[in-house]
């Protein structure tokens, strides 16, 4: 016997398994970086007058923002690569997909030229309670961009892509899926970005 | 299903080692659990040694300890560290959780498994590396953490072993995560048909409630958990205040770090956990009352929301841990309050659990006296709570060995009682074999006795005001003379304890082979992991599919021919 409810919705819940157990696990994360986040709050109370905003002043918002836009964007896109599969549209599917992992990748390039700035100023997590909430928020959250890239590159990759020869509607629903985690990673950047470079 | 033949042939590896079947994964977490039981449960009988003999050798493993044999003070407090970590995330809740839950629950709800197989196996083996990584650290140069189970800095910061320690615990907490995930979208999702929500065991209800509160309170920690490493590691202060003088110098770090922070995290999880270890284990007193009283749970649906609102409740009690911290006299005011709230839900169960009895045939086996017994070890544990969850009583008993007692006697002779019946319960649905009743006894009785032993005389220590963690048991304090004598009583039931566990092993293992075969039903039980065969089948469980069509408690029915309605049966 296989496990039901795999592609097709259980009539009395509305719902597959795969999409409420996503809901869950982002429900968990939720609770990860709320912790962070109160952490932040504590500590922000808990510090000298001024301190956060002089070192968060010492961040680039220029490169932030630009990384905004480009989070935003793949949000759309991976919203699109779904839609692709929808209309049943395999290219579409491989070309928003593609542009997704590419936002995704400037995204992380980006990061790296923020982080490697900050080493050469010698600014480092222990230099300030702000540059080590700085660096362990923006590293958590990078890694889950690479997480969710692990995931959207298999799926993009032929190795991954085949189950839409033999099972589409599953394949979609994976896409949903995954599109369902990556617009919380966006989203946790929406609040990084004020709470860390304009505050 | 006889047309789903394209089952291949499993060879012993894909079978026993890398399976995907939830019984297999129970039974995989079930053995794990109960060895990590045992060795949480040998640190401690160290322990006591030096507790009541401080500072002579220990006898048969004193030379593992070093060359006199006499267990050190930093050796002391890893093992202290050790034994509630262990005992916690490695023996209770994956027993509780991970072994009940993955065996029991989806024959109780009549899916075929849980909803995602691979997961499940992926969450036992994360379990599963924690717990290597947990146990190499005793053999690293630094040696096993020694900050507490609880960890708290700034001393957690300084002390050696800690890092190992926090990798294990994100294996770990990973582990229960998606553990975790994948017990509600089973529940939410696989009941078979028929299967109401107010028709499922309470058993279910009280693993669902587990879940959640695993879901929602272990992140928190997973981010304090980071932020520590970070302090170690990174050379961050997250958790150190500035000017903080550690041996005698101040300690270079860039300061405004809070240690309060680590309390209000690692509290926010480990309450919780406490309900996550006591949930379950209400859950199988639960099944095996209603089994061996021959009538329903008095007030199973009083039961079921006392349950969601304990869960509910216990994210909102965590700072009582922390009357001491001079957090605030209005943080207090509440945290009591809502801490008083609490023990409402936890009196309801055990209400109706006592009147469940009233008026019942009661069969006395050797599950039902784990779970009797259950009844009043965790209304002893729950009602000592009461003076700690009061800012006022706190402030003399807070950090004594009033606390110990207090919260051994909710998880051991509690939880761990309520496991140890649960294996009875459902040794023959795992093995189509009972287990021995003569032997069953003789593990029940001196249990009982010796826990009693040991924890009762913590709460006379407790009282007069002799703290935990003392390397010496408080012998250099004048305050603890009068009742340092108990440490010698407590040690030895402790010892009395240990050798009282034989006649469960070899009940375990002569059951397995030669315990009295059974048909599916032993017990005349109507939940439905009872109508599959003993042991299920593989990857499918029941030989056909299911209908529900009562609910999990129709014992003794009147006009029924027999006592008791199975709720497969039409």
């Amino acid at each position: 016997m296989q496990v039901p409810y795999v592609v097709d919705e259980r009539p009395d819940t509305g719902l597959i398994n795969s999409k409420l157990a996503i809901w869950i696990f982002l429900a968990s994360e939720v609770m990860l970086f709320g912790g962070l986040f109160s952490a932040y709050v504590f500590l922000r109370m808990a510090a000298p007058e001024g301190d956060f905003a002089y070192w968060g002043s010492k961040l680039s918002i220029p490169m932030a923002t630009i990384n905004t836009l480009v989070l935003i964007t793949s949000s759309v896109t991976v919203v699109l690569s779904w839609a692709s599969l929808k209309l049943k549209d395999f290219e579409k599917y491989k070309l928003y997909m593609g542009l997704t992992l590419l936002c995704a990748s400037i995204f992380l390039v980006i990061k790296y030229f923020e982080y490697t700035g900050k080493f050469h100023h010698e600014i480092y997590p222990s230099s300030s309670t702000f540059m080590g909430i700085y660096f362990t928020l923006t590293g958590l959250h990078g890694l889950h961009i690479i997480g969710g890239m692990i995931v959207m590159g298999y799926m993009w990759l032929p190795m991954g892509s085949k189950l839409w020869d033999t099972d589409p509607d599953h394949f979609t629903n994976r896409v949903e899926t995954a599109g369902l985690y990556w617009h919380f990673v966006d989203l946790v950047w929406i609040f990084l970005f004020p709470i860390l470079y304009l505050l | 299903m006889s047309h789903d033949s394209h089952h291949k042939k499993e060879n012993f590896i894909q079978k026993y080692i890398f399976s995907v079947d939830h019984k297999i994964i129970g039974l995989q977490y079930g053995i794990t659990s109960l060895l990590f039981l045992l060795f949480g449960f040998s640190l401690m009988l160290i322990m006591r040694w030096q507790l009541a003999y401080p500072e002579t050798p220990v006898p048969l493993i004193g030379s593992l300890l070093g060359e006199t044999g006499i267990l050190l003070p930093e050796i002391y407090n890893s093992l202290g560290a050790m034994h509630g970590t262990i005992m916690i995330f490695l023996g209770v809740v994956p027993l509780a959780v991970g072994a009940f839950g993955n065996y029991i629950v989806p024959l109780q709800i009549g899916a075929p498994d849980m909803a995602f197989p691979k997961l499940n196996a992926a969450s036992y083996w994360s379990f599963f590396v924690g717990g290597v990584i947990m146990l190499a650290s005793f053999f690293t140069p630094e040696g096993a953490a020694r900050s507490g189970w609880t960890s708290y800095p700034p001393l957690s910061i300084f002390e050696s072993g800690q890092t190992i320690w926090l990798l294990g615990m994100v294996f770990l907490i990973t582990s229960s995560l998606l553990g975790s995930i994948n017990f509600i979208v089973t529940i939410v999702q696989l009941r078979a048909p028929g299967l109401s929500w107010f028709r499922l065991p309470f058993f279910v209800w009280a693993q669902f409630v587990t879940s959640f509160l695993l879901v929602l309170a272990f992140p928190p920690l997973e981010a304090a958990a980071v932020l520590q490493l970070m302090d170690r590691v990174a050379g961050t202060s997250f958790f150190l205040p500035s000017g903080l003088v550690y041996a005698g110098s101040v300690v270079d770090v860039s300061g405004s770090g809070s240690p309060l922070l680590w309390q209000h995290l690692f509290w926010f999880l480990a309450h919780p956990e406490v309900y996550v270890l006591i949930l379950p284990a209400m859950g199988i007193v639960g099944e095996i009352l209603a089994n061996n009283t021959r009538k329903p749970l008095w007030g199973y649906k009083s039961m079921v929301y006392a349950a969601v609102f304990l869960g509910f409740m216990s994210f909102i009690v965590w700072a009582h841990h922390m009357f001491l911290t001079g957090m605030g006299t209005t943080m207090s005011a509440f945290f009591q309050t809502t801490t008083m709230i609490i023990s409402i839900p936890s009196v309801v169960i055990l209400t109706a659990f006592f009147i469940s009895l009233w008026g019942g045939s009661i069969r006395f086996n050797t599950p039902m006296l784990f779970a009797l017994s259950f009844l009043p070890m965790f209304g002893i544990g729950g009602l000592t709570g009461l003076p700690l969850g009061i800012g006022a009583s706190d402030i003399h008993l807070h950090d004594t060995y009033y606390v110990i007692g207090h919260f051994h006697y909710v998880v051991a002779p509690g939880t761990i009682f309520a496991l140890f019946a649960g294996i009875y319960y459902w040794f023959p649905k795992v093995t189509g074999r009972k287990m021995s009743e003569a032997l069953g006894k003789l593990h029940f009785w001196p249990s009982l006795v010796f826990m009693n032993g040991i924890f009762m005389p913590m709460f006379i220590q407790g009282l007069a005001g002799v703290s935990r963690r003392l390397y010496d048991g408080g012998q250099i304090y004048a305050h603890a003379q009068g009742v340092l004598e108990w440490n010698e009583f407590m040690s030895i039931s402790a010892f009395c304890l240990a050798a009282a566990q034989i006649p469960f092993i070899l009940n375990v293992l002569m059951s397995l082979f030669n315990g009295q075969k059974v048909d599916r039903n032993p017990w005349g039980a109507t939940t439905v992991e009872w109508s599959a065969p003993s042991p299920p089948l593989p990857h499918v469980n029941f030989e056909e599919p299911l209908e529900i069509y009562r609910g999990p408690y129709e014992y003794s029915v009147p006009g029924e021919n027999k006592d008791f309605l199975p709720q497969t049966v039409k």
